[in-house]
């Protein structure tokens, strides 16, 4: 008996994600495990009061770019279902702006899915967010300059940077 | 001769749109550039006429490109009718 392929889906929206829709849509009865990852808009970062975030994004590439990370999901972990939506505008605090749903015969498959999809959407998926302060300004976010986390100096900085979808060498950062 | 050489030149370059997201187009003042280069020109070639515009010492000396939405080297051949676009560290989620 073949396994049935994997069911992908990757969407940009520009309204509330709605994770229950999300979940709904990688059930399946091969499924024994399903694991939710939702992103939401923090009030801090990097030491300073945020009040909301404006995500964009280059819309075309960014759902060919999610669905690239779908089908990597599939290939390494192989489960039922991979669902990603990401949500684009001015979000508040406390917003979903990602939700990333993957349904496993075992949950080892699903969690672990998960886990990779979020950590190759934020390497690869060109979407931006520009977060705005109590103190009235606003900023890009750039994860290869903050200064606190994994991205602070010395980290690895191979993984900042994006792989081609080819199989192309990159240019040097 | 010169017109016609000219002409001739023109008829058979390279041209394109160039897109610009988030911080790179805040600094150059715009979201989007027709650019016509010299036949046989590459990412890096456009690179180099898009550092020559008012803002773009802002950007980084070698930003990801994408063409045609996928990530490409500084080695890859443009062609007509391509849709470049200079992509910003990324930041989702």
């Amino acid at each position: 008996m073949t396994r049935p392929p994997t069911r992908l889906r990757a969407e940009i929206v520009e309204r509330p994600i709605d994770a229950a829709a999300v979940i709904a849509s990688v059930a399946d009865v091969r499924a024994g495990a399903t694991s939710l990852f939702l992103g939401t808009v923090r009030d801090t970062n990097d030491g300073r009061a945020v009040t909301g975030i404006e995500y964009s994004c280059y819309r075309a590439m960014a759902e060919r770019e999610m669905m690239a990370v779908c089908e990597d999901v599939g290939a390494r972990f192989a489960p039922v279902a991979v669902a990603i939506e990401h949500r684009i505008g001015a979000l508040a605090l406390g917003d979903v702006s990602v939700a990333i749903a993957v349904s496993h015969e075992r949950r080892a498959g699903a969690a672990d899915g998960a886990r990779h999809a979020i950590e190759e959407l934020k390497r690869r998926v060109p979407i931006w967010k520009r977060e705005h302060y109590a103190d009235g300004t606003r900023e890009w976010v750039d994860p290869t300059k903050q200064g606190s986390g994994r991205w602070e100096v010395g980290s690895d900085t191979a993984r900042d940077v994006p792989r081609p979808t080819s199989q192309l060498p990159l240019p040097a950062p | 001769m010169l017109v016609a050489r000219r002409a001739a030149r023109i008829d058979c370059g390279v041209t394109l749109t160039v897109l610009f997201f988030a911080s790179y187009a805040d600094a150059l003042g715009r979201g989007e550039l027709e650019l016509t280069l010299p036949p046989g020109s590459t990412v890096r070639a456009l690179l180099a006429l898009v550092r020559a515009m008012p803002g773009a010492e802002l950007l980084p000396p070698a930003p990801l490109v994408a063409v045609n939405q996928a990530y490409a080297p500084l080695t890859h051949p443009l062609a007509t009718g391509d849709e470049v676009a200079l992509i910003p560290p990324v930041a989702g989620g």
